[in-house]
Parts: structure tokens; sequence; C-alpha cells
């Protein structure tokens, strides 16, 4: 009896998040529908109408066929991966250590160079293009990862400082100064307590700079060209479709092979965001 | 924490990294605005007369602010909700990766997805596009949801933005609901707080300062926001943002001194936010 | 045979081992027309043993191609997007002068007049398409008792006539997503032709008549007297502006048909196959040629073509021009597409299918040929406020005000 009406009183809850659910699955949900069906059928009717009449319906792997057997597939995933994990990690180091350096150390100018980094967020990364690829062609850079790699974190920083400062910031001034009591250095105290109390916004900072990175299609070919050997998961995925849109159906299994990445790394750091890791360092 | 300049230790690599792909290339995009399209003839200010004068950059200008207002309402509110409410339900991780997944979708993808909500059949046709079918199973006729100005077809684009970015405010926020140390609302809750107090006295003045980092960054990306509108309609039917002028100027038509203009413009739009993020910051520091 | 295959053997080898260069070509092609380059240029590695290093950057082409100039490394050739965009190039003295390399009288002069800047010539068409036709599907033209029309009245008592009978006569498609509206700029650039003559055409494209010239006015209100009727076109104007430009053709071929005629360039067939892959196209498919308006002005033909430039000058890239220009290549690759050859040699035969061939017919045959005007304007108006008028005229912005926003573009971009 008491369960129930605690289901009840929790009713309110499931219906709100789970029709939001619903509400946002629906186009994705259409995209995996249209996905499995051939070209004509998804100009004759809706995707719905194919769950309708689940036997009547012409369902093909002729999409993901065309998509995953084309040649340099493989290569492409390798450099997807070439490019996003070396680009994710290091943008992480660095804007860990300055953020640490901006919420928690006091000198001239501080507060300037934090309005400097968040207004950085704005630039639009086009305008950066040609200066940039002026350098790297200086700097026998452009059309080799490194050059990506750098490119990349400098794009990705200013959010990444901004998320981390903002945590770092919050937390308790009390932990430092037991930690400093101990003997602890600057560096050490990053380490050992501003590191592992910030596992969940570093998490949710890793996903969001890996899925920029992944998905990004003109950083990649600016600065390394559309070459076969060289050429990421999206470069390959916009060859598929001719010029004029020919075949754009064919984006609907594109566009789940490219997501399964991302997909698995957000679920891969979800046992990340759990409750309790601050409360548990304070008593300790 | 006062220790000389070894802070500086810690700010070089990214001090390097921002100056040489962002700083460096800012001074020479605003040089660049006072120059003519192909950046050999001075014109001193001519290119800011033009983009705060021509008619498309004024709807432009239009739709940003609508933009600003509705999608940075929406991705937040919806980012909080979500936030709080998928703490209390044992099926979190799976509608969290719901609400994430349009996150993983290439900008391209989200074009042809959003083809199979909004696409316009006639009424004599069988609707292929899901917003037509209900209308057409209610008994109204089809509409041209990208068509339709000035309301129909920004708000159609605008709710695209809201489906991608609800899933980064929702994450961003969780995480730090998650940091709500257990008896915090446990107390509050024993103190004889219904939910709305506690959501109120308790996680809105917690999260306060994350709310702030989500709305901030919400409100730059509605500034830099292009990439729906592009593939969707490029700005026809006055559906046009600043950032997507800003690309087909520069990636189009050639003309790098208006685009470096409105490059310039939209850094200077995002000033005054950054002026109260400033502020909150030092009133958190004040207080720790 | 023995000796001869040795000596050719070596004589393959010596030329190979003294043209080990490479050259790298940046193209905005992809899928099919990407694999249908890539046989050309495999074509040409082997007889030559240059290697062609090609980049692929699809639609982003205008602008990675401007920066990766800007920044000092250019490829050393490149697809040009459109040749208003080759003439840009030339302004910035970026290209090189294509004349003394390749045998220009293999082409007609229509195609080396279109890529000349200042009397020099800086890119070679490789292939073209014609965008004079209207395509119907016979069986369903015919059950109505009507057949293709050779004049505009024609035309005009087709479209009336099964507006009457309360069918639709047209499918339009004017959605392209970023580049929506180009398909109404090929209808009023067809009709400019056929009204104002190509002398005008000509004054039009660059900008020395204005856009609220009657003429250009006067072709604008002819497309908006068929693409504005709500009962003329599939959809009415919602449906033309909301429709894709590929998806458009499809209903001709249902059944019943949703609509009847439908203009477009000789590139929409492979929409029309993969829309409907059950139909015979020899059979099934046909077009006749957009009929003359104002009988002074005859037939002209509206095209567009695939123009490639250098931008250094080197013995392979020279090598790599000569081929791309020659009979072969151009067999190779417009026999793998259907596009059209502009090669004056290229035999015939090449041609996939019938209608392919036609057209090939029809486009030598042509008294007066125009480039589509709106890739030879600059791209602020030829892929801007062009594709944007149209888009509004359509949705019922008045003419007035839609021609004063062009032109008001237009000062801006042509300069003083």
């Amino acid at each position: 009896m008491r369960r129930w009406r605690q289901l009840l009183k929790r009713l309110p809850v499931h219906l709100v998040v789970i029709t939001l659910a619903a509400i946002w699955l629906t186009p994705s949900l259409g995209l995996l529908v249209s996905s499995f069906r051939p070209r004509q059928d998804l100009l004759a009717s809706g995707w719905w109408t194919a769950l309708g009449r689940p036997f009547a319906t012409q369902w093909t792997l002729a999409n993901y066929r065309q998509v995953l057997l084309r040649e340099g597939m493989g290569r492409a995933f390798l450099n997807s991966f070439i490019i996003t994990v070396p680009t994710t990690l290091i943008t992480l180091g660095i804007a860990a250590l300055a953020a640490y350096a901006l919420a928690w150390m006091n000198f001239r100018g501080r507060q300037l160079l934090l309005m400097t980094v968040i207004g950085l967020i704005v630039i639009p990364l086009q305008m950066t293009l040609i200066p940039v690829l002026r350098m790297f062609n200086a700097l026998k850079l452009s059309g080799t990862f490194p050059g990506v790699w750098l490119a990349h974190t400098g794009y990705g920083l200013p959010l990444m400082i901004y998320l981390l400062r903002n945590f770092f910031g919050a937390l308790p001034r009390e932990l430092f100064e037991s930690a400093f009591i101990d003997g602890a250095s600057p560096f050490t105290a990053f380490l050992r307590l501003v590191l592992p109390l910030s596992v969940p916004v570093l998490a949710s900072a890793a996903i969001f700079q890996f899925l920029w990175v992944w998905n990004d299609l003109l950083v990649s070919l600016v600065y390394l060209g559309g070459f076969a050997r060289v050429a990421p998961l999206t470069v390959q995925l916009s060859n598929l479709v001719g010029s004029r849109g020919q075949d754009w159906h064919l984006l609907t299994a594109a566009a789940f092979v490219s997501m399964i990445v991302p997909m698995i790394v957000f679920f891969s750091l979800q046992r990340y965001f759990v409750r309790g890791i601050l409360a548990g360092a304070l008593k300790g | 924490m006062n220790m000389g300049r070894v802070h500086w230790l810690y700010l070089a690599p990214a001090l390097l990294m921002l100056g040489l792909f962002l700083i460096y290339p800012t001074a020479e995009t605003v040089r660049l605005s006072f120059y003519g399209p192909r950046s050999d003839v001075f014109v001193g200010f001519q290119n800011y007369v033009q983009a705060f004068t021509s008619q498309p950059m004024l709807i432009a200008f239009r739709n940003n602010l609508l933009w600003l207002v509705v999608f940075t309402l929406f991705t937040v509110g919806m980012g909080l909700l979500l936030a709080v409410l998928l703490d209390r339900v044992r099926y979190e991780t799976v509608i969290k990766s719901v609400i994430f997944l349009p996150m993983a979708i290439s900008y391209v993808a989200a074009g042809v997805i959003w083809r199979f909500v909004y696409t316009f059949r006639p009424a004599v046709a069988p609707q292929i596009g899901l917003l037509n079918a209900i209308v057409v199973a209610l008994g109204g006729n089809p509409i041209g949801w990208l068509i339709e100005r000035p309301w129909v077809n920004n708000l159609a684009l605008i709710a695209v933005g809201v489906w991608v970015w609800t899933g980064f405010c929702m994450v961003i926020l969780s995480a730090a609901y998650k940091g709500i140390p257990k008896e915090m609302l446990e107390a509050a809750r024993i103190d004889g707080a219904n939910e709305w107090q506690v959501f109120l006295h308790v996680t809105i003045p917690f999260l306060k300062s994350t709310l702030a980092v989500v709305t901030t960054t919400m409100i730059v990306f509605v500034l830099k926001v292009f990439d729906i509108v592009y593939v969707m309609t490029n700005g026809a039917y006055d559906t046009d943002v600043i950032a997507n002028r800003m690309y087909n100027e520069m990636f189009y038509f050639y003309n790098y001194g208006l685009a470096s203009a409105i490059a310039v413009i939209l850094f200077l739009a995002i000033i005054p936010f950054l002026v109260i993020n400033v502020r909150r910051f030092r009133a958190q520091e004040a207080v720790r | 045979m023995v000796k001869r295959l040795a000596v050719g053997l070596l004589l393959v080898g010596l030329v190979a081992g003294l043209a080990q260069g490479a050259v790298t070509i940046m193209v905005l092609w992809s899928g099919a027309e990407l694999e249908a380059f890539q046989k050309v240029t495999a074509a040409f590695q082997a007889k030559t043993g240059i290697t062609v290093r090609v980049e692929s950057v699809g639609r982003e082409l205008p602008g990675i191609l401007a920066t990766r100039l800007a920044a000092g490394n250019p490829p050393d050739l490149a697809a040009m997007p459109n040749p208003g965009q080759m003439a840009e190039f030339v302004a910035r003295g970026a290209l090189i002068p294509v004349g003394g390399i390749v045998d220009l009288t293999q082409f007609p002069k229509a195609f080396v007049d279109l890529a000349t800047v200042d009397g020099k010539v800086y890119g070679i068409f490789i292939s073209a398409d014609l965008k004079s036709l209207v395509w119907y599907n016979p069986d369903a033209l015919y059950a109505e008792g009507l057949a293709p029309a050779h004049t505009w009245n024609e035309l005009l008592y087709i479209t009336e006539t099964l507006a009457a009978r309360g069918k639709t006569p047209w499918a339009v498609g004017l959605e392209s997503g970023a580049a929506s509206g180009w398909p109404g700029t090929d209808w009023i650039e067809d009709i400019m032709l056929r009204t104002a003559g190509p002398e005008l055409y000509d004054k039009w494209v660059n900008h020395e008549i204005p856009w609220t010239h009657p003429a250009v006015k006067r072709a604008f209100e002819l497309f908006g007297a068929i693409v504005r009727n709500e009962a003329y076109v599939y959809g009415g104007t919602t449906g033309a502006l909301s429709i894709n430009f590929g998806d458009s053709p499809a209903v001709l071929w249902d059944k019943p048909a949703g609509a009847y005629l439908h203009r477009q360039a000789t590139f929409i067939k492979s929409f029309i196959a993969g829309a409907h892959p059950e139909l015979d196209l020899d059979r099934d498919v046909a077009f006749f040629v957009f009929p003359p308006i104002d009988p002074k002005w005859g037939t002209p033909l509206l095209g567009a073509g695939d123009l490639i430039s250098a931008f250094r000058d080197t013995l392979e890239v020279r090598s790599f021009l000569q081929y791309l220009a020659s009979p072969e290549a151009q067999g190779i690759w417009c026999g793998a597409l259907g596009k059209l050859a502009t090669n004056v040699n290229v035999d015939p035969g090449i041609y996939p299918d019938k209608l392919t061939a036609e057209a090939a017919e029809i486009l030598k045959g042509a008294e007066i040929f125009r480039f589509d005007a709106s890739d030879l304007m600059p791209a602020a108006v030829g892929s801007g406020a062009f594709w944007k008028g149209v888009l509004d005229y359509v949705s019922g912005v008045p003419l007035d005000r839609v021609l004063a926003d062009i032109e008001a573009a237009a000062r801006a971009a042509y300069g003083p």
C-alpha cells in the first residue's frame, strides 16, 4: 500500500522524464528506421509507416553495406582515433593546469586573463584558418597529425578552461589549507586533491572535447587536407554523397556509423557521474 | 595562495596555445576588418557601416536576439530539469544517453534527421515528414515549416538547436548536481521542506555558478551558431544569423573585410557577459 | 612481337623514370563523381608514371581553396567552383594561363571563351551539362492527349489544359540545402536568353544593366506566371520551395502522375533513376528542349561545365592538363557519369544511354550557347542574392522589392 502511494507520488517525475525522452528520441528513431529502408521508399512513405507494417516493408542493409564496405573506411576510423585521442588528452591536461592557476593562485591580471579566456570562446575558428595555416606552412606542420592536434587543442582550450575553472573554484578552501599544513606542494595538491575530486567534470569535459573533434570536418580539411591517407571518418563519409546531394539517403547509415564511438565514450564515462566524491573527501 | 611566479608555469602551455591559435589570428582579424574584400585596400570603418546597415544583417541581428532568448531559456531550463529529475529515477543512464545522443550527431546528419521531421508534401500525397503527418492526421493542411516567416521557420530552426544542445546543459548540470552532498539534501527534507523548497533553497544556490557557466556557454554558442541554419535554409526566408553571414562572406563571397568586421562584432557582443562572469567569480572567491 | 613489346616496356619505363613526379588536385567531387575521376587519374598514372593525389573537399571547396591559397600552399590544380570564381583567382594572380599548354582547338569556341580573362585562357572544361531541358514521362503526357512543346505557347497550352483538368502540370523543386534557390535561377536564365537575347544576357551577367531593368523583370514575371501559380505547380508555391530539387521530378513517374513536366539539366537523370529504379530510362524517360519564346532569339541553350585550372606550372601539371583535355580522359569521365564531353573529337559511342547521347547531339548543334549566368556572377550575387531573391519572389515578396535587394547586393559585389 505504502509502496503504491510512493509510486503514485513519483508518477509525475516518471511521466515528465519519459515524455521528454520520447520527444528527443523520435527524430533519431526516424533516422534509424530510415537507414534500413531503400531510397525509393524514403520518398514514397513516412518512416513511421514502416514500423506499422514491419513485414510488408522492404528492410535492407544496403545503406550500411555501402557505407561500411567503402574503400578506406578502416583507415578513416584509425585516422579519426589518431586525431581525437591525443587532442582530448592534451587539451584536458593543459586546461586543467591553467584552470588550477586561475582558480587558486593570486597574481595580478588574473581576472583580466580569465575574461580573455572566456571571450576567446566566441572567436569563430573560420577566422583563424588563414593565419594558422600560414604558420603551419612555415613550421612544416601542415598536412601532419601533430599540427591538427595543436590546432584542435587551441580551439578547445577556452571552453575547457572555463568549465574546469568554475568547478575547481567551487572546491572548499579548508581542503587546501589542511593539505598545505601537511606540507603538500601546490602541484601535489593539484594531483592528489583537485584532479580526483573533479572526476565528474573532467569526464564531461573529455566527452565533449572528444566528440567535437571526432565530428570535425573543416579543421581536418584545411590543415590535413582531403587526401585519403590522412582523412578522418567525417571526410570519408561526406565523400559518400555526390556533390549535388545524390544518394543523401546513405547519410542515414553514415550518421549511425560515425555516432557509435562518441556514444561508447559517453557510456564508459557515465560511471564517473556519481554522487558523493566530494562528500567523501571532505570527511576524510 | 600566493607563491611567487610559479603560476606562470601552470599557465604557460595554455597561454602559448591560446596566443598562437586564437589571440594572434584575432588581432589579424581586427586588422583585416578595416580592409577591403581582398585585404589590399584600407577602407576605414566601411565594413562596419555595411555590417550595421545592410538589410540582411539587420534581419540576422533580430534573429540572433530571438535565438538568444528562446534557445538559451530552453536548453538551460530543460538541462536543469533533467539533471534534477534524472537523479531520482533508476533508468537515469538510459534517458541521459537519449538526450545526449543528438550531441554525437554531426550537423550534416542532423540536417537529414530534421528533414524527416519538417518535410513538406502536398495534401494529396502521403506525408513523409513527421510534423506534417500529425497536422494532416488532425485534419489540417501541411505547413512549410522552414518557409513560413518570421515565427514558424525561425522557431523550427531553434528547435533543432535545442534538441542538439540540451544534452550539453544536462551533462554539465548533472555533474554539478551530483556534487551536492547527499546530507545537505536529506537535512533539508528532514527539516520539513518539500521538494520544491529543496530545489529553490538548496539546489539552485548550490548550482548557481554552474548555471551561470552553462548559460554563458549557451549565449556564446548562440552568437556563433550557424551550422544548423547553414544546412537547413542558409538564411533564406529571413532566417539568417550573424555567424552564417560571416561564414558566407568569408567562404563563398571572399569578402574577408566584411567577414572580419562581423567576427569583431561578435567578439564585442560578448563583452557584457564577460563582465558579469568575472563579477560572479570575484563574489565566489570572496565567500569560499 | 616480343621484341616490340620489350622495347615498348622499356620506353614506358623510361618515361616513368623521367617523370617520377606527382601532382595534387583539389576537387569538389564526391560519390560516383569522385570514383569516375579516380578512374581518369589511374589511367593517366598508368600511362605516364606520374602520381596524381586527389584531394576531395566537397562543397566547402571555395572556402578551403581560398584559404590554402591565401596561406601559400594551394594544390597544383583544382576544379573551379565556377568561371566566376576562376576569374576571382585570376584577379589575385594565382592561376597560370593554359593557352600554351593545351591544344585549345579541340574545344568549341564558347567553352574557350568562358575560361578567358583579359585575352588569356586560364582553365579547361572537361565536361558540360545541358540545362535547357524539359523532362517528361511519355506515357503520362501522351495519355492526356498532349505532346512535347515546340513553342512557348504550346508549353503554356499544355500547362493550362492540364490545370483545367484538375491536374498539376509542373514539378518544381527549389530546395537544395545551403544552395536552395539555384534551380529557379536556371529557369530565369533560360527565359532571359529567349526574351532578351544573348547580348543583353551578357550585359546582365556583367552588371552592365541593373537588376531592375525591364528585361530582367520580364524574365522573373514569366517564371512567376508558372511557378507562382498555385494550380500549376506540384504542392503549390510551398511545395516548390520546400521540395528538394533532386526529389521533385519523381512524381512524374508516380501512378497516377503527380505532375507532367520538369525543367532541369541533364544530371537530373540519375536522381530519377534513383527514385524509380524500375524505369527503363531509354523508354520511360524523355525530354524536349525548353522552347523559344521570342522568335527573334530562336532556341539558345543554357549549360554549365566542370572547369579545371592550375596554380603551378610544372612538367607534371602540363602533362596532366593535356591528358584531361584529351578525348581519352573525357571518354572515361563522361562515359561513367553521363556528362557531356567538351572535346569535339570524343566518340559519341561513349555515352552510357540514349538520353545522354541525344543531349550531347543537341549541345553540339547549338546556335547560341550561354553559360549559367549565376555561375559567372560574383558569388555574393550568383550564389547569394540571386538564389535568395528567387526564393523570396516565389514565397510572395513583391518583385520590385526582390529586384531592388539583388541590385543592392550587386552594387556592393561588382564594385564601382
